[in-house]
């Protein structure tokens, strides 16, 4: 990052100077790369945005027309959930939400009765940011593809962590944020939109500078332009671009086989702990690495406390920005204690947490 | 005499594009900014050897690669 804002600090697509090409080469290639991860169809269908809340919004806000209805899972998170809710609340859409079970999976049969003909889009998390329960994407796209609707998936959580092919998953838009699984640093993100989706459907929802078609007043439908209004995050996507490079080197597999194996030990020292309750399916190769528990007579903000004070293990409580899941896991309003497990966790971690978690349950 | 052209596009990724797959199949392109007599805002342009105008075309072609012109270049 400080190498391209050293040496590539030219604003794209503005001039034809050395430095503007370079940083314009930055970002074309970190679209290869992200095609490439995701088997995307096509590179310049890959737009940059600020996060994946941005990636979600300029989706839902310019795909959705007045009368359009929605179907998502009960396990969205907010940044589905909240632009639905206000499109919603202003009389524009019809959402329906499919059920799920307390651990995260969807019931196909009844989200196979909703998709009656009249679905515009489906909106799936692909895997929960509260219990890590992956979510059958490929089997609920092609439920909604034989309905006539598009498929969204929310991949904030899987993105770097889960294998992602838009095309035998049947993807029609990806976002994705770059400061989680991905490695990238926070205020990067994208959505990737699938090459069978006509993108004169999609408004864009910010229109500007794009350094092309200057001559004109009205935004253009060149692709990646149209959603690219302004300035691009540079610095970001450079470091974006660095941390997709090393886990493309180091392997989506081994990542996802290291992430299993301290899940594993996780819920195992967990769920045999007196007073411990964990959520979700207690199955390593039906989640990602995220853990939610809580325990019996403890707050979950004084687990969280001293978790952190005590130990230096540092975790979140609450609802996780996901009121619709802890509702459909039935721990709504007081949430849990989420435990989060990355490539750079390591089993000396995992078991002091499950010593610490023990120490706490018993005071 | 014409030594070069120069390939004119709407958009910066087009152009990005454009030099990657040429560079990978081995023509001796350049990115250059747009030379004055010709406009083009998205402020790069590329320039090939003239000789090969078709074969450049192909290669750009099949990578759908879309353009906004291709003119004849001569550098002072």
């Amino acid at each position: 990052m400080v190498d391209v804002l050293e040496k590539a600090g030219g604003n794209p697509g503005r001039s034809g100077h050395s430095l503007s090409i370079s940083a314009a080469r930055v970002l074309y290639d970190t679209r290869e790369d992200i095609a490439q991860l995701f088997h995307a169809s096509d590179p310049l269908r890959v737009i940059f945005t600020g996060n994946a809340t941005h990636a979600i919004n300029t989706a839902l806000h310019g795909l959705l027309k007045p009368g359009d209805t929605v179907i998502a899972s009960s396990m969205e998170h907010n940044a589905v959930m909240r632009p639905l809710r206000h499109l919603e609340e202003r009389g524009e859409i019809h959402l329906r939400v499919a059920p799920c079970t307390p651990d995260g999976r969807p019931d196909l049969n009844a989200f196979a009765g909703m998709l009656d003909g009249k679905i515009r889009l489906v909106v799936i998390i692909h895997a929960s940011n509260v219990i890590g329960t992956i979510l059958p994407i490929a089997e609920m796209s092609h439920l909604a593809h034989q309905a006539g609707a598009l498929v969204m998936v929310d991949a904030a959580q899987s993105a770097g962590v889960l294998p992602i092919d838009m095309q035998t998953m049947g993807i029609d838009l990806l976002a994705f944020t770059g400061h989680k699984g991905l490695q990238g640093p926070p205020g990067t993100g994208g959505l990737i939109i699938g090459g069978s989706v006509d993108t004169s459907q999609i408004e864009s929802i910010l229109q500007g500078g794009t350094g092309s078609r200057s001559e004109s007043e009205h935004q253009p439908e060149d692709l990646p332009d149209k959603y690219e209004s302004g300035t691009p995050n540079l610095a970001g996507i450079a470091g974006l671009q660095a941390g997709i490079r090393w886990l493309m080197k180091r392997g989506i597999e081994s990542i996802r086989a290291h992430e299993q194996e301290l899940n594993r030990t996780l819920i195992e020292g967990l769920s045999v702990m007196h007073g411990v309750r964990v959520y979700g399916t207690l199955d390593p190769n039906k989640s990602i690495a995220i853990v939610s528990i809580t325990i019996a007579g403890k707050r979950v903000s004084e687990v969280c406390f001293r978790l952190d004070k005590e130990f230096g293990i540092l975790c979140r409580v609450g609802l996780h920005c996901a009121p619709s899941a802890h509702r459909t896991m039935g721990t709504f309003p007081e949430g849990t204690v989420r435990l989060a497990l990355g490539v750079f966790t390591t089993k000396e971690d995992i078991l002091k947490t499950v010593q610490a978690l023990e120490k706490i349950a018993r005071s | 005499m014409t030594d070069y052209g120069i390939i004119l596009f709407h958009t910066t990724s087009a152009a990005m594009r454009a030099e990657k797959v040429l560079s990978r199949e081995g023509f001796p392109i350049k990115l250059i900014p747009v030379p004055r007599e010709l406009s083009s805002d998205c402020g790069v342009s590329l320039r090939f050897d003239w000789n090969q105008q078709e074969q450049v075309r192909l290669v750009l072609d099949k990578a759908k690669v879309e353009i906004a012109g291709i003119h004849p270049y001569s550098e002072e």
